[in-house]
């Protein structure tokens, strides 16, 4: 690649880093795993598999429950969260996942707490209505699912941050590849290898598209995806590749047959998901802290228009 | 639907009556002359002044005369120095421009807000609602020109109003009133539009080849800029993106791919499902 020159205001950034922390990435990931789940826990209730329905639906509630807690501590003002319920505003990617969060949660908490209600209440009035709603919650938690794990990705590229906007056909297959890859991991970690067949071919298609997509942002020639194949962006993902690909080795072979195998293969691909989301997200942030990525393909741009109107 | 996808991006006549004020005055604007700029920062401390806006940091950055660096949430007018050995004839020479958040005519940080509390004014202004604005961050990132911020100490979103509460008022911005030099011209947009090309054509028979207008096009990446400058050297020499575009215009292909990727979830989730046999 040639040494791109450019002229800058004493080398300072254009474009105003991200204002988001740890807890954003964090989000990403746990709204990914939410959704994975809810749509195993869905599969498992239909097909007769309690264990993997038990253990993805409890693990929808957990993660639904995190990225509740997430996304209100990351506001500026906490206490201000019921804000974005006053509009629905289709423009703004946070927005649309506001409401898709706020109509995915009653689905999966119920079916969530109906797992948890003890042996010795479920004959009451209280817990047979609980169980007897379960399956719906569930259905209508899983109906939302795809579309929580897919916006966080509109939700990034939509904006004026370079390695993210650029990157935005890509990304919604990175991110819904490491919702099925995080959600088919826990289950695999608190489900017995005979029901958990489902978890383990949903992880391997879930992490194979979410690698593949990654391969096809870093194959992209040019500056704009340059950061996620330098610097910490870089590390994180590469580390979060070899935990997928050993993670899917492992969940393809001796997953099936060991559970403590299941266990370690399970752990890999969500310790993977989330090295994909901080990987991804710090990318982003490189791309804004040097104006050379702002500024060289714009001024490319103008180059080019230039010379067509000229010629 | 051509009506919903012409408010996304292109040229937009009334942003205004897009944003569904129906009697409304005209657009109005700031018209930067950078070519008369002195660098005196009267604008800078007018607009602190007036909109009460905190200090934030009284540091020598070694950039010339610039001790503000950037715009910010506490920043709203920021006068860039530059200073440029030419070398030969041409000799030494030194560029100053006040620079102010653009109110796009397609806003990224509006488009974005979750909440409401960016607006578009009945001038056709962009503004924040401090008592709405609950700190989620998402203008800051969707703003191509990097002007909006969060302010540390306060979790919420700050920028540029145009001085909102005066123009209600039937006066002119506090920067623009200060400017000794009418570097800084407020007005209605379209006036302000004539009056800079009527400047540029006097300026190149003047023989100031390099002046060129900035923001001034509706048919840029952001629709134009309700805050618009006549620079003397690129954009990128100032701090600004050459060719900025507004991140809402590719808001349909970005969920078309996001729709495919849901649906890719949904086929892995349902074959995952879909296999006979015990396991």
């Amino acid at each position: 690649m040639p040494r791109a020159e450019f002229r800058s205001y004493y080398g300072r950034p254009v474009l105003k880093p991200p204002v988001w922390e740890w807890k954003v990435p964090a989000y990403f990931f746990t709204g990914g795993l939410a959704a994975g789940s809810s749509l195993l826990a869905a599969g498992a209730d239909l097909t007769g598999r309690p264990e993997l329905c038990r253990a993805a639906r409890l693990g929808s509630l957990g993660a639904l429950v995190a990225s509740s807690g997430l996304l209100i501590a990351d506001l500026g003002r906490p206490e201000r969260f019921h804000h974005m319920l006053r509009v629905a505003r289709p423009t703004s990617p946070m927005s649309v996942g506001t409401w898709i969060l706020a109509t995915f949660g009653p689905g999966s908490g119920l079916a969530g707490v109906a797992e948890m209600v003890p042996g010795g209440l479920r004959e009451t009035l209280p817990g047979r209505l609980l169980t007897a709603a379960a399956r719906p919650a569930g259905l209508a938690a899983a109906a939302l699912a795809p579309g929580l794990a897919a916006y966080t990705a509109v939700l990034i590229a939509q904006t004026a941050v370079p390695a993210w906007h650029e990157a935005r056909r890509e990304l919604p297959f990175v991110y819904t590849g490491s919702a099925a890859a995080s959600g088919g991991g826990l289950a695999m970690l608190f489900t017995p290898v005979a029901q958990a067949g489902p978890a383990r071919r949903f992880a391997i298609a879930g992490t194979i598209g979410e690698i593949t997509a990654s391969r096809v942002i870093d194959a992209r020639p040019g500056l704009a995806t340059e950061t996620y194949r330098t610097g910490r962006a870089h590390r994180l993902r590469r580390a979060a590749e070899i935990l997928n690909v050993g993670g899917v080795i492992a969940a393809a072979t001796v997953a099936r047959r060991s559970r403590a195998a299941a266990a370690a293969a399970g752990l890999a691909l969500l310790g993977g998901s989330i090295l994909q989301r901080f990987g991804t997200f710090e990318a982003g942030v490189a791309s804004t802290r040097d104006p050379k990525y702002v500024v060289v393909p714009q001024r490319a741009r103008l180059t080019a228009a230039a010379r067509d109107q000229s010629g | 639907m051509t009506h919903a996808q012409h408010s996304l991006y292109g040229p937009l006549a009334d942003p205004a009556a897009d944003a569904g004020h129906r009697e409304h005055p005209p657009r109005v604007g700031f018209f930067t002359d950078t070519s008369v700029c002195i660098g005196c920062k009267a604008c800078e401390v007018a607009c602190k002044e007036w909109n009460n806006v905190p200090e934030d940091g009284l540091n020598l950055l070694g950039m010339s005369f610039d001790n503000t660096g950037m715009l910010g949430a506490s920043t709203w007018r920021h006068v860039a120095f530059i200073e440029q050995d030419q070398g030969g004839d041409a000799g030494f020479r030194w560029l100053m421009a006040s620079d102010v958040c653009k109110h796009c005519t397609h806003a990224g940080c509006l488009d974005v807000c979750p909440t409401g509390a960016l607006f578009r004014t009945e001038f056709g202004t962009v503004v924040v609602q401090d008592d709405i604005c609950n700190g989620c961050g998402y203008c800051v990132s969707g703003c191509p020109y990097g002007v909006i911020d969060r302010r540390p100490d306060d979790g919420r979103a700050w920028k540029c109003t145009m001085c909102y509460d005066r123009l209600r008022g039937g006066l002119e911005p506090a920067c623009a009133k200060a400017c000794p030099t009418q570097s800084i011209q407020f007005g209605p947009l379209d006036e302000l539009r004539e009056r800079a090309a009527q400047r540029l054509d006097d300026l190149h028979d003047a023989g100031v080849a390099q002046a060129r207008l900035y923001g001034h096009d509706p048919g840029d990446g952001v629709g134009g800029d309700g805050a618009f400058f006549l620079l003397l050297d690129e954009p990128e020499v100032y701090g600004l993106p050459p060719d900025p575009v507004v991140p809402t215009r590719d808001l349909t292909e970005s969920w078309k791919y996001a729709g495919m990727a849901a649906g890719v979830l949904v086929a892995a989730a349902l074959s995952a499902f879909a296999r006979r046999g015990a396991r």
